[in-house]
């Protein structure tokens, strides 16, 4: 019996000398057998978990050993009691968990949310996927839109919002820099509530992401019910922001707010608009290792993801479930990623100010 | 014409959809779990619904919602078997068949009222699901005439029908639909986000109360509790005797009794909020009044049995109305239902049955194939079912216990939700003890958020318009419709209270002691008084007016009814105790101690994980509850941690981690 224990110590004793001394070979990165949970601070509903959804088949087939995916919901907090866990969680850097972040996430972050106890800094990003937004006006308002808002401006606008600190912060914020009055009504329930009222005749500004634009409005503007006005525009290489790529023949907000008197596109009010803009749309949502992973990890989740958007169907499938827009990885998604949790101290408690001067919210 | 144009190819499409092998197994499904569920004395659509909604995260549409219709659709075709059989209602929609089908089963003819009531439960459900689908034909191109202000009074409307709930004492239904509504308005702000009841320290609390506990807290626990505490087998006997033919004979030479009730169900199902606990009782009564010859009612008359059961099935298809088009529950059971379709990602009301016609219709598919299956299943295997009600409790109720702590977890996968549960629980237990209608307080609940978002959008909408000019604004409020809407909740009020005094769940007044029932009403003002007090200290005008408001009301309520205890005496109404007298006192086990049996799953899952926890307690609960021998405790035990494993391990769920799994790195199911 003591013999066999001997050499059962000595064959550990090798087995832990070998694995000291051989550098982490890639075959031993394989993921193969293992689990792989990718966690979004979400419920089963809505945009985060069709994109990971979307995803987490194509990731298992393109990470080395194939590894089950799985995406895992963790709801609550307005995303951030999902995001603190993360935050706890930053030793799991062995590749087999992943979490995916959304606006709602960002948002928070950068308006310094007394519940949230994350750093975006401490994690490595691995994935950055953008969306758009078109603002429309009902047929009436839409006759005396010309490409600004100049003609506008005494309108009573109704807009029907989710909440001031939610997405809709980019909409109030673009609304006030061009001077227009809206009256938002707060507590609507989905974007699709706030369309639906519109539809009724009861708000008469609105806007929605670009999917949804195609599917639920489009059918409208084609029968005449509503008339686009402009879309929030797109992130080009350089961080400058050029027209939606979905929508060519729209302006972008940047042009419609340099046409219209009093909005100005540089200054504190415009760079807090484009710090969310970035935050909540261009940049909406990222993928992140924990902080513990190793560069070598990263690697093979950036090079999984480049094989994922080199497969010949990927651009039909994702038009059909995420709409056309950049999937950015390696380079594009750090530099995604740095815009995206940024904002200047005085952007920031330019908005805080607006926030409880306009709203009577604050983050306390 | 052009409403036909769409909505029959929708049709055509939905049927393709649900005559799919795979949605079928889901609707199979659901039906054998309703059939189940609704044999087992006192379980019914809402304990149902919630146990599967954790469930339905993940699942494709068309299948969550076989599911959920299958399992709802059934439970008023199932329950029958124990109304007839033992004499107990096996849910709340039909006591009134106890009335004559117990004494027809004492007389040897169990058999023929059971396929009697089957067949009537047949023709309910399939005229609920051919009206369904007509008020959908119509109801479409109204729907954006359904502005706030008329969302607003349809939701007054179904709070309106509290009233017909509160029982002997109206008032306590006041307290208690005032303490759901308040129960839902813990939280964040729907608005502005400002915090009520709840601090950031407490994470959980910030997000309010989720449906899924609140309806397993409020209906499921107590309802397992009191069974378990009777300690005896469901049923002593279930020879059914013969005269199946002879019960479908009585239901045709009765069809225009049967069309008339199924009439009366769909109507009392469409009012929003009123639900299943009354339209047995309406069917009844008016099948005696119009009948010739009344002397047999109450003895064994076939007509008691037909008449309940044509209107209970009926009265699901009527629920789904206001459920589907507007998004706002018809009944308790359809509460929990829309919680189920927002899972599947689908948000009933306008925009489903505008843009999402084929989904809605399969409901009503699923609806009419449930009613065939269910009432087909039950006259196959009324003898395999009818033994289902001679278990024991004692060695169902572990199995109930677990599945419910596993169920809640799901709902927010923190412990959190296990203890909101347990307090949730204790909560229904003392409303169920002190007869405070729990159906008026989960309406309330369900109620509570978009009450609370429509008051304050009617109000931002029509302030703007009056800024524009008074006749806009005026235009606004008082549209006819919303004009309709508040004569018929007059109207509901005035009849809902004439009506509530024949409607209750326990006949005979039980009173005891002053103490206990004032202590617990004191426990309901105090907490009023905090959350008034918390409501008044909130800076942002749109978070405060709702909750301050209900609370000064329900405040007023607890007052008014601490005031009638004063100064009755002890064996007034407003001090009915069901530990003071009838079966709840009678029972073997004491109420605390058997749920100090659930407090010890919990406690034991928060140290050792849910897994290591469910086998220990599994363990413990036959042993020393259901005195069972070793062998046969190591079988029941291992099958049921089997089947949660598998069910877990389906899903792709986890489990509740304890203390153990913080500092060890256990595998699954460990973890």
């Amino acid at each position: 019996m003591g013999k066999c224990l001997d050499i059962r110590r000595g064959l550990t004793a090798i087995a832990m000398t070998a694995a000291l001394v051989f550098p982490v070979s890639a075959a031993a990165q394989s993921l193969e057998g293992k689990t792989v949970e990718w966690v979004i601070p979400f419920s089963e509903s809505g945009g985060s978990a069709a994109w990971a959804n979307f995803f987490a088949p194509l990731l298992s087939e393109a990470l080395p050993g194939n590894p089950v995916v799985v995406v895992r919901y963790r709801p609550g907090g307005g995303s951030t009691t999902g995001a603190n866990w993360f935050q706890e969680n930053q030793g799991s850097g062995d590749g087999t968990l992943v979490f995916g972040t959304s606006g709602s996430t960002q948002f928070p972050y950068l308006l310094g949310d007394p519940r949230v106890r994350y750093e975006y800094k401490d994690w490595k990003v691995v994935l950055a996927s953008g969306t758009g937004g078109v603002v429309y006006l009902p047929p009436d308002l839409g006759a005396r839109y010309d490409g600004d808002f100049d003609d506008l401006k005494d309108e009573f606008f109704l807009y029907g919002s989710q909440g001031a600190t939610t997405l809709d912060l980019v909409p109030l914020l673009a609304f006030k820099m061009l001077g227009l009055q809206v009256d938002p009504v707060f507590g609507v329930e989905g974007r699709g509530d706030g369309r639906l009222m519109f539809e009724r005749g009861e708000a008469n500004i609105d806007y929605q992401t670009s999917s949804a634009y195609l599917s639920n409005v489009q059918p409208l503007v084609d029968q005449g019910l509503a008339v686009p006005a402009f879309s929030w525009g797109a992130l080009d290489e350089t961080g400058a922001i050029v027209r939606d790529p979905t929508f060519p023949d729209m302006p972008s907000f940047k042009e419609v707010c340099e046409a219209t008197e009093g909005c100005e596109t540089s200054g504190t009010a415009w760079d807090a608009w484009k710090a969310f803009f970035v935050s909540g749309f261009a940049a909406q949502k990222m993928l992140y290792l924990p902080g513990s992973a190793s560069d070598e990890m990263v690697a093979i989740y950036t090079k999984a993801f480049s094989d994922v958007k080199a497969r010949p169907d990927f651009a039909e499938i994702s038009a059909e479930a995420l709409g056309i827009y950049p999937q950015g990885v390696g380079d594009a998604a750090i530099e995604a990623n740095a815009q995206a949790i940024t904002i200047s101290p005085e952007a920031k408690q330019f908005v805080l100010d607006w926030l409880k001067e306009d709203y009577d919210v604050t983050l306390e | 014409m052009d409403v036909l144009a769409t909505a029959l190819p929708a049709l055509g499409d939905a049927i393709a959809l649900v005559l799919h092998p795979q949605q079928l197994m889901y609707l199979m499904a659901g039906v054998l779990l309703g059939l189940s569920i609704g044999v087992l004395p006192g379980l019914g659509g809402i304990a149902g619904l919630a146990l599967v909604l954790p469930f339905m995260y993940g699942m494709e549409q068309v299948a969550g919602l076989a599911l959920m219709v299958g399992l709802v659709a059934v439970i008023p075709t199932s329950d029958t078997f124990s109304s007839v059989l033992l004499g107990i209602p096996g849910s709340s929609a039909s006591q009134a068949t106890v009335l004559d089908g117990f004494p027809l089963a004492k007389q040897g003819h169990a058999a023929r009222a059971l396929s009697a009531a089957f067949a009537s439960s047949l023709f309910g459900g399939l005229f609920g699901a051919v009206i369904l689908t007509c008020f959908i034909f119509v109801a479409r191109p109204l729907i954006l005439a359904f502005g706030v202000p008329e969302m607003l009074m349809i939701t007054v409307l179904g709070m309106s029908m509290v009233a017909i709930l509160a029982g002997r004492v109206p008032m306590k239904g006041i307290v208690a639909a005032g303490l759901g509504l308040m129960a839902g308005t813990v939280g964040s702000a729907p608005a502005g986000g400002s915090l009520r009841m709840s601090t950031y320290d407490i994470p959980y609390l910030v997000d309010g109360f989720q449906l899924v506990i609140v309806g397993l807290g409020i209906y499921a626990i107590p309802e397992i509790v009191s069974l378990l505490r009777q300690d005896k087998p469901i049923a002593g006997t279930s020879a059914l005797g013969e005269g199946w033919l002879q019960g479908i004979r009585d239901w045709w030479s009765n069809r225009w009794l049967s069309v008339r009730c199924a009439a009366i169900g769909v109507v009392v199902g469409v009012i929003p909020g009123l639900g299943g606990s009354v339209v047995d009782w309406i069917a009844y009564g008016s099948a005696v009044q119009t009948a010739k010859d009344r002397s047999q009612f109450g003895s064994g008359d076939i007509r008691g049995v037909v008449a309940p059961e044509s209107s209970n099935n009926a009265k699901e298809g009527g629920g789904l109305v206001p459920t589907l088009i507007f998004g706002i529950p018809g009944s308790g059971s359809m509460a929990v239902f829309l919680g189920g379709l927002a899972l599947l990602g689908l948000s009933p009301g306008p925009q489903m049955v505008r843009n999402n016609l084929d989904i809605t219709y399969t409901i009503v598919w699923s609806l009419a194939l449930a009613n065939v299956f269910g009432a087909g299943l039950c006259i196959l295997l009324s003898n395999q079912i009818a033994k289902l009600t001679r278990i024991r409790f004692t060695l169902l109720a572990p199995y109930l216990f677990m599945l419910i702590a596993f169920a809640a977890f799901q709902s927010r996968q923190s412990l959190g939700d296990l203890a909101a549960l347990l307090g949730i629980g204790a909560l229904g237990i003392l409303l169920r003890r002190f007869e405070y209608s729990r159906p008026a307080f989960l309406i309330g609940f369900v109620l509570s958020n978009q009450s609370e978002i429509f008051v304050n959008q009617a109000f931002q909408i029509a302030s703007s318009r009056f800024r524009r000019s008074m006749e806009a604004g005026l235009d606004y409020i008082f549209s006819p419709l919303a004009i309709a809407l508040l004569i018929l909740t007059v109207i509901s009020i005035v009849v809902g209270i004439r009506a509530s005094k024949n409607i209750r769940e326990n006949i005979d007044v039980h009173t005891g002691t002053k103490l206990a029932p004032a202590v617990f009403l004191a426990c309901i003002t105090l907490y009023m008084v905090v959350a008034v007090i918390d409501a008044a200290t909130i800076s942002r005008m749109g978070d405060k007016v709702f909750p301050l408001a209900i609370g000064l009301v329900t405040l007023a309520g607890c007052v008014a009814l601490l005031a009638r205890m004063a100064r009755r005496p002890a064996s007034d109404e407003a001090f009915v105790d069901l530990e003071a007298g009838g079966e709840d006192s009678a029972a073997p086990h004491g109420l605390w101690r058997t749920l100090v049996w659930f407090l010890f799953l919990l406690i034991l899952s928060s140290l050792f994980g849910f897994i290591i926890a469910a086998a220990i307690f599994l363990l413990a609960f036959f042993r020393l509850r259901g005195r069972l021998g070793w062998p046969v405790i190591g079988l029941y035990s291992a099958a049921g941690i089997a089947f949660i494993l598998f069910l877990a391990w389906v899903l792709g769920r986890n489990f509740p981690p304890g203390l153990l799994q913080s500092y060890t790195d256990l595998p699954w199911p460990f973890n």
